[in-house]
């Protein structure tokens, strides 16, 4: 029999080394696939990086991609700091994409006005997504892990059913996608000529956000509390379902800020493929950055660039771009497991 | 039985320079001693003395690092938790391992046959439990289904689920904390008859008359080590407490207590039971400036709807509750913080604590959202650090400092930093459940001194408490809980522990009101 004994203070060889074993474990796993696939591992990696962060290219690209990843990755660390298992960041993304559209292209404002405007609204629609299944939770106890998961099904097919109909755009030769919102009511590139927009820079300024907010307002220090022991949270005297709200409104409009960014800076519209699960990578982002706002960050970065890199890669070896989502899946798991035993030790008997 | 030709006064267990390190700490430092047949071991210490550790070795939860058990003139091979048990070791933990929905004969039978049989067998051991039963006067129904049972009678069938599996060493963990004295006084008739028919028993216990009264040979456990071995009859109390604490000590004698003003009135508040635990029925209460009001109790007898009730937990569902003469409105945590309570609560590991914070968002939890710790919403943190260090240093918190992770304290310490927070709050009520549970000696004498002191200073304490010794060290005034209902206010030195124990167990209520 084995059993898992608490290690009361863990040393610094286990916080640091397990962590870099998981990544070097992480790795080699990816090399023996690349091996059975046919192709030198090494040149892989090679390939990888390169298509990463290998030109002023891939490295834009790989920015871009990261955008609403750090946006879904705060929305999941906050709302996990809490203990709230929020899973449908992918739903509070598609709402704020069409509260963004609308707001867009159905009320005829000027730019200035209109973005502000869009990103206030998709911020709303987001909380306002996550805000049910955090009422049912803390009024009737229902497990949130089944309403948010639940309703990103829900929410995609009520985006199809826009798009094919009350939403469709009339130019769109029949392909089901939004009209596009008007030149001005789009993000400006960062630096003209380069194809980065204002979303990276505006998710940049929410970790910092998110950071200081977990780190120095009583609301922080509240969540925290919450999180970490409810039953002495309440005891203290924390409003603990108000805490939870609050944890509600801010992850999900941090979710729902990734369709704003998406659809303004970078689609212009709204389809149905907007996110290529954007939402539920936000998790793989939020775990692997160890629920810290500006680790998710450097985690977004990771994540985009493996994307971006194996999609290069695969163009130019014979591996699979599957490769990715391997590769990150057993970094997570790896991290969770590594996690696991810098706190845990394994005894036998 | 095999042993039955074995001489009296052979020894049954034997260990042998047995040591356990965790890292830097060493649980058991070289500890030897035997058990001969029909001897009563009293093993005492403190918590944190090594008492547990070494009875997981013997029982092979752990493996220790050197050393040996010997069971019988067999070793026991290390680490294998079934081989202490078939080598006829029996252990009653503290907290009972019985499954509620079950008769007390399945919950005997379970883990000894195939789980495939049922019913085989059933009447040869229900006539085995029987006669086990009447032998050693653990009188228990086998058709009663333990959720139905008092807390005194699952000791029993605890301790008959040892001797059916025909234990012949019986490891007893503290097995009167949560008993009445009268129950208690039954356990020992039972432990007696056990000795009569040459079984052998080791008695965990930190209460010393009991040690006194029980033991034929007490070893003293201090900081892993051995520290004392003698004959009960060679020592007495006053010796064995300093050997436990390896210094004198003194138990807290609290002067003439001035009671002033009612500070809190309870008036037939009633409350709904939650599950297995009983609400309160129909309690008056009034708790004075000045004075401390020792509830008394065995557990689960609403102790814990009275203390969630104070601490804001819970509204009373009929009733009222005043406090300084106003009757309290949206009942909550919070607001019996601004009533000017401070509340120790009893398990502070789980309601106390937040494990993973630190000593500073610790001392915090509760003043978090006022000046000078916070102010519009922002936290200053430099301010809660500064607060946390003078509570630090004025509670003797031994710590590696505030920035330390509390989960890394010993109870006592914990404890102290939860006293700091409550009583730097300057609360005129203080409600102390359970305060000085699980710690050492030199802790308990200043959490007591404490709670005399906040008294002495005008403070109304309610100290609950199922140490039926703490209640009467402590209590200026003394009422007793049994089954969510109060008994009359009785003064210090009015009853006798006996009669206490009487309405401990119930009697007496039905004339009173």
């Amino acid at each position: 029999m084995m059993r898992l004994d608490p290690i009361a203070a863990p040393s610094p060889a286990r916080t640091l080394g397990l962590p870099a074993l998981a990544i070097l474990a992480t790795i080699a796993l990816a090399a023996g696939l690349a091996a059975i696939a046919g192709a030198n591992p090494l040149e892989t990696f090679g390939l990888i990086v390169k298509g990463a962060v290998g030109s002023r290219f891939a490295t834009l690209e790989t920015l871009n991609r990261a955008t609403p990843l750090i946006f879904t990755g705060l929305a999941v660390a906050v709302a996990f700091r809490a203990r709230l298992w929020n899973i449908g960041a992918e739903a509070q993304l598609y709402a704020g994409a069409l509260m963004t559209v609308v707001i867009g292209t159905q009320l005829g404002l000027p730019g200035p006005l209109a973005i502000p405007l869009m990103a206030l609204g998709a911020i709303v629609a987001g909380a306002l997504v996550l805000l049910g299944p955090v009422l049912l939770k803390t009024r009737l106890g229902v497990d949130e892990v089944v309403t948010t998961l639940l309703l990103n099904f829900i929410m995609a097919l009520f985006i199809s059913y826009l798009l094919e109909g009350p939403l469709k755009d009339p130019m769109g030769m029949g392909w089901p996608k939004s009209p596009a919102l008007p030149r001005d009511a789009r993000l400006p590139r960062i630096v003209e000529g380069l194809r980065l927009h204002w979303g990276f820079a505006l998710a940049l300024i929410c970790a910092a956000g998110v950071w200081v907010m977990q780190t120095r307002t009583t609301l922080g220090y509240e969540i925290r509390a919450v999180g970490q022991n409810p039953q002495a949270a309440r005891f203290a005297g924390i409003p603990v379902g108000r805490v939870l709200v609050k944890t509600a409104l801010i992850s999900g409009g941090l979710a729902a800020l990734a369709g704003f960014s998406e659809v303004a800076g970078l689609k212009g519209n709204l389809t149905s493929d907007l996110s290529p699960d954007f939402g539920y990578t936000g998790i793989i982002v939020a775990m692997l950055a160890l629920l810290h706002p500006l680790g998710v960050v450097v985690s977004a970065l990771f994540v985009a660039g493996i994307f971006v890199g194996a999609d290069s890669m695969s163009r130019a070896a014979e591996v699979p771009t599957y490769i990715a989502d391997i590769l990150l899946a057993a970094a997570l798991l790896f991290m969770v497991l590594a996690i696991l035993l810098t706190r845990y030790r394994v005894v036998r008997g | 039985m095999t042993d039955q030709d074995t001489a009296q006064g052979e020894t049954v267990l034997r260990l042998s320079g047995i040591t356990k390190r965790f890292g830097a700490l060493t649980a058991n430092d070289a500890i030897s001693f035997s058990l001969a047949k029909g001897d009563v071991v009293a093993l005492l210490g403190e918590n944190g003395a090594g008492k547990t550790t070494l009875m997981n070795i013997l029982f092979g939860h752990y493996t220790a690092d050197e050393g040996m058990v010997e069971v019988f003139g067999q070793a026991l091979p290390p680490g294998q938790p079934g081989a202490a048990l078939a080598a006829g070791v029996g252990m009653v933990h503290q907290h009972f391992t019985l499954a509620d929905n079950m008769t007390v004969l399945e919950n005997v039978l379970l883990g000894t046959g195939s789980l495939w049989s049922p019913g085989l067998g059933k009447p040869a051991a229900r006539r085995k439990l029987q006669a086990l039963a009447q032998d050693f006067g653990l009188l228990v129904d086998p058709d009663a289904r333990v959720a139905e049972l008092s807390v005194g009678e699952r000791q029993r069938v605890e301790i008959l689920k040892a001797l059916y599996r025909d234990a012949r060493i019986l490891i007893l963990d503290e097995p009167t904390a949560v008993l009445t004295p009268q129950e208690a006084d039954a356990l020992f008739l039972t432990l007696r008859k056990m000795v009569e028919q040459g079984l052998s028993v080791i008695f965990i216990s930190h209460k010393l008359h009991e040690v006194m009264a029980i033991s034929s040979r007490v070893l003293v456990l201090r900081h892993g080590k051995l520290v004392g071995e003698t004959a009960t009859k060679a020592t007495d109390r006053h010796q064995l407490a300093t050997l436990m604490v390896g210094a004198e000590i003194e138990a807290p004698a609290p002067a003439e207590a001035r009671p002033g003003a009612v500070l809190m009135r309870l008036d037939g508040v009633s409350t709904a039971p939650q599950g297995n635990r009983p609400g309160l029925k129909a309690v008056d209460l009034e708790l004075k400036a000045g004075q401390i009001l020792g509830l008394a109790g065995v557990s689960g007898n609403g102790q814990g709807a009275l203390a969630d009730l104070i601490s804001g937990l819970e509204a009373p569902a009929s009733g009222r509750l005043e406090i300084a003469g106003h009757p309290v409105t949206g009942w909550s945590p919070r607001s019996a913080l601004l009533s000017g309570i401070g509340r120790i609560p009893e398990d502070r590991h789980r309601t106390g604590t937040v494990a993973d914070f630190s000593l500073t968002e610790n001392a915090v939890l509760e003043s978090y959202r006022d000046a000078p710790i916070a102010r519009a919403g922002w936290m200053d943190w430099a301010a809660a650090r500064r607060a946390t260090e003078a509570i630090i240093t004025k509670y003797d918190v031994r710590c590696p400092g505030p920035e330390a992770r509390i989960r890394l304290l010993s109870g006592g310490n914990m404890q102290k930093l939860i006293l700091g927070r409550v009583l730097e709050a300057a609360p005129r009520i203080i409600l102390a459940n359970q305060p000085v549970r699980g710690l050492d000696i030199g802790a308990v004498t200043y959490v007591q001194e404490q709670l005399i002191a906040a008294r002495d200073a005008g403070a109304a304490v309610l100290l609950i408490s199922e140490d039926l010794d703490e209640i009467l060290t402590l209590s200026d005034v003394i009422r007793v809980i049994s089954g969510g209902r109060l008994s009359p206010e009785f003064a210090r030195g009015e009853k006798t522990p006996a009669e206490l124990g009487q309405w401990m167990a119930g009697q007496g209520f039905d004339h009173a009101a």
